[in-house]
């Protein structure tokens, strides 16, 4: 199966600071992301031949990305899949340039999601009138169904789960603290992260990623012309998906203690990107902890660690910045927060700055020169999306 | 010989302390929770009337209520869809008085009289509101009772029946009002209650050729105990041997369902040969007289009631919280209308009519998959379009997983169905402390939202009540 194995190249990312944005705009924020790509790229807005454009929220049609970024009459393609959006616009747009219909594009990812109004959205804006009887999923009501099973599942106790998952949430903290772009910036204890208020039992305060304006947007061109613009493009080594089809509801006997679509998903970008361990072979990955649950079923679910065995290798500091595999380098949603279609961008954006090494105090070293970045749209109760892009350096 | 074949009732979980209302008062009264009224207080009550019943079986429906949801819209077909009955039934809804649920049943025994129907269910329920800090919120209390009326397998014979018509304001309440008015109480009582349910009595004792002393027990609507005991020494019977606990400290006066309710209590605790006086008052009054017959044994079985019912009980901790529930209390930012940007629309409704009301889920004819909500293609085996819908209401539940949504407060969960089949669902008339991966539960029908005039009905997992 053909795909984009080192077809095509990212040379240019931008990526907005990830905060409460009350003065700016998701306007102001495609621009300041588009960009910083543009500059970092040294492409200018009409050498673009086609874009993508990701937000669940924030803007229906292609023109959203258009009028901001002065865009003229280029295809741009609207793309929406849930927290997965960002990184499928990645996706489609590398077939794209794989394809030869096009040698540079656009993508962009944006979400301004501090105008609702509320604490956070919930519901489907694509489909606003149902029946309206089934019950209002809001997303930590779900993961926090998935920390139970997981912890039921393994027999662990309550206070040994919650300390396994407030490892992770210090983990990311102290590398979002090393990250001048992340929304929070700062370090948190065990201690406070096991004894935050309870948001949807058992995951508390720390236990969850903010609610948070940003954009970010990538360049992707033709491998083959990639070197016209810089020596260190980035390359697309492997693209993955697998959406589930809500089977925790439909299959009795379905356990969602782990999410199936991740293990799907994973499993197609590694045989295109010619990954057998994952562990040894990634530099790093950038994945998405919507909650901290989560991450600890990544582990798993994309063959970081054994099943069931996420909670020791959480102990025995693998995924830190100096662990045998470090796993959300910049932060992580938990402290960039997740504006839902800049997310995927976001996560792409700190596994080409790494393999570029120029990710500051926060440098890993980079031996294979491969990195996952990782989305999953959906709850585990509900069935989701699992999206992945692996980058790699160039030979 | 027309009469009675079986009996339900429902009586809320939730409880209030009637010295929440004012200090020193002793007692209870039953609540409706926060997801309850009218119709779905008629639906449990209904099911449990028909536990053991082929619902086939079944040619009418009347509800009775001063409270139903709509102004203009049947009930009587939401209970009837819910329960899973014929299309091909009378529905009826009969309201606007407290008598409307005995009034319901005479007309029931003079429809199968009639022949036009072998079996009717009648349901009452109420939810009435008194005025915050009035002797009518004192009284009032929710619940509903069914019964199942018909000529084939009597377990209590209506041997006779009569009734009043009597046009009074003494009770009352229009479209605007949200609580019942009540004129002067002494008014009230001497020129309505304790005068139109003694002609009603004497009329039927009449009519029967009975005496007081032939009933075991006056089963009988009363404002409150006291004009209860009252009209019981007025027409003749004796208030410590004959007059049928009133219910008052553990339920309150529930309206159109009260006669029905303390029947039901009555015949929880009734023997073969024992005779029953049964009148009812609003605008008149209904009064019947029933024997029980030897098939009384076999009903009792099964039935939750209300004995069952009264015992399973939660007390609100505050006045605060009664209110709220009675949407009483102003609110700002209603969240899960502004969370969830999603409403009730009737196309969908229709369609998913029977995966809503009467919980239908599908089987795969090929592989045998329980599935929930429906589907096409089976999520097993693949197979297209090869289904039999069946019904998952009545089966026993398990819980899975939980968690409490954080923006509604709201108790979410997976729960697997006794047989197969697994449904994500709102989780009622508990907390999160309570729950438990594996407990028994049962599904039970509530108010899940209500926007755009729309209330919209569906099943909840809650805790076994018995």
């Amino acid at each position: 199966m053909p795909g984009v194995k080192d077809k095509v190249a990212i040379i240019g990312m931008g990526c907005t600071k990830f905060d409460e944005h009350w003065d700016k705009s998701v306007k102001d924020l495609i621009v300041d992301a588009c960009w910083e790509a543009f500059e970092d790229a040294g492409v200018d807005a009409k050498d673009i031949q086609a874009a993508w454009w990701s937000t669940m929220w924030s803007g229906e049609l292609g023109r959203t990305l258009a009028y901001p970024a002065k865009l003229g009459f280029i295809p741009i393609t609207r793309i929406e899949n849930r927290c997965a959006s960002g990184m499928d616009a990645i996706r489609n747009a590398s077939y794209a340039v794989a394809a030869g219909a096009y040698d540079l594009v656009l993508v962009c990812g944006a979400e301004k999601l501090k105008d609702i109004g509320m604490p956070s959205p919930g519901g489907d804006p694509s489909e606003p009138y149902t029946s309206r009887v089934d019950p209002l999923s809001f997303p930590v009501a779900c993961f926090a169904q998935l920390a139970q099973r997981y912890f039921y599942h393994w027999g662990i106790p309550l206070d040994k789960g919650k300390e396994t998952l407030a490892r992770i949430a210090v983990k990311n903290h102290h590398n979002g603290s090393l990250n001048p772009k992340a929304q929070f910036q700062r370090e948190i204890t065990l201690e406070q992260a096991m004894n935050a208020p309870i948001i949807s039992y058992p995951l508390g305060l720390f236990d969850a990623c903010g609610v948070t304006d940003g954009a970010a947007a990538a360049i992707l061109c033709r491998a083959d012309l990639a070197k016209n613009f810089r020596d260190d493009y980035i390359l697309l080594k492997g693209e993955g998906m697998a959406c589930g089809h809500y089977q925790p509801q439909t299959e009795d006997d379905w356990e969602p203690y782990y999410i199936e679509e991740n293990v799907q998903g994973s499993r197609m970008a590694y045989q295109e990107a010619g990954i057998k361990d994952p562990r040894r072979e990634l530099d790093l990955a950038i994945v998405h902890d919507c909650f901290t649950i989560t991450e600890l079923s990544i582990y798993e679910d994309l063959g970081f660690s054994p099943r069931g065995k996420g909670p020791e290798d959480v102990e025995a500091g693998t995924f830190t910045l100096e662990g045998e595999l470090p796993v959300n380098t910049d932060g992580g949603l938990k402290c960039f927060g997740h504006p839902i279609g800049a997310s995927g961008i976001r996560m792409a954006y700190e596994v080409y700055k790494q393999l570029q090494g120029k990710a500051g105090s926060r440098q890993v070293k980079v031996k294979s020169g491969l990195g996952l970045a990782h989305t999953f749209g959906g709850t585990p109760i509900e069935g989701g999306t699992g999206a992945f892009s692996i980058l790699g350096t160039r030979d | 010989m027309i009469g009675i074949l079986a009996y339900g009732a429902y009586v809320p979980k939730w409880r209030m302390s009637r010295g929440l209302l004012r200090g020193g008062l002793k007692g209870e009264k039953a609540i409706a929770g926060p997801d309850e009224d009218s119709v779905t207080m008629a639906v449990a009550a209904a099911l449990d009337c028909l536990n053991g019943v082929d619902r086939g079986s079944i040619d009418g429906l009347f509800f009775a209520s001063t409270t139903a949801p709509y102004k203009e819209k049947q009930i009587a077909t939401i209970i009837a869809a819910t329960a899973d009955l014929r299309r091909d039934i009378l529905t009826v809804d009969f309201t606007n008085s407290l008598r409307a649920g005995t009034t319901a049943v005479k007309v029931a025994a003079d429809v199968v009289k009639a022949g036009s129907a072998k079996k009717v269910i009648v349901v009452a329920a109420d939810t009435r509101l008194g005025s915050p800090e009035s002797d009518a919120e004192v009284d009032f209390g929710d619940g509903a009772a069914a019964v199942l009326v018909g000529d084939d397998g009597v377990s209590v014979e209506l041997e006779a029946s009569y009734s009043i018509s009597n046009e009074l304001i003494d009770v009352w309440r229009t479209e605007e009002d949200k609580f019942v008015r009540i004129w002067e109480e002494r008014f009230a009582q001497t020129q309505g209650y304790l005068k139109v349910v003694p002609e009603a009595v004497r009329g039927v004792l009449e009519k029967s050729g009975r005496s007081p002393g032939d009933f075991s027990k006056l089963v009988v609507y009363a404002p409150n105990p006291r004009r209860g005991s009252e009209l019981c020494r007025k027409i003749g019977f004796d208030p410590n041997n004959q007059l049928q606990d009133s219910l008052y400290g553990l339920v309150g006066n529930t309206g159109t369902a009260y006669p029905l309710m303390l029947l039901v209590e009555a015949l929880e605790g009734a023997q073969a040969g024992d005779r029953l006086l049964l009148a009812s008052y609003g605008n008149g009054s209904d009064a019947s007289a029933l024997l029980v017959t030897e098939g009384i044994e076999k009903i009792k079985r099964n039935r939750r009631g209300i004995g069952a019912h009264i015992g399973s009980k939660r007390l609100i901790p505050d006045y605060n919280t009664y209110l709220k529930w009675r949407k009483l209390m102003p609110r700002g930012m209603v969240i899960d209308k502004l969370y969830f940007w999603t409403y009730p629309s009737a196309p969908p409704i229709l369609r998913e009519r029977n995966r809503i009301y009467p919980l239908h889920g599908t089987k795969c004819k090929i592989c045998g998959t329980v599935q929930y909500p429906p589907q096409r293609v089976c999520a097993k085996c693949h197979t297209k379009d090869d289904f039999e819908e069946i019904r998952l209401s009545d089966k026993k539940v398990t819980l899975y997983s939980f968690s409490r949504e954080p923006a509604t407060g709201q108790l979410i969960g997976l729960v697997n169905f006794d047989g197969g089949g697994r449904m994500w669902c709102n989780i009622g008339d508990t907390n999160y402390e309570e729950l438990k991966i594996g407990m028994p539960m049962e599904m039970s029908f509530r108010e899940v939202f209500y926007d755009l005039g729309i209330h919209d009905y569906f099943w909840k997992a809650v805790p076994v009540r018995v």
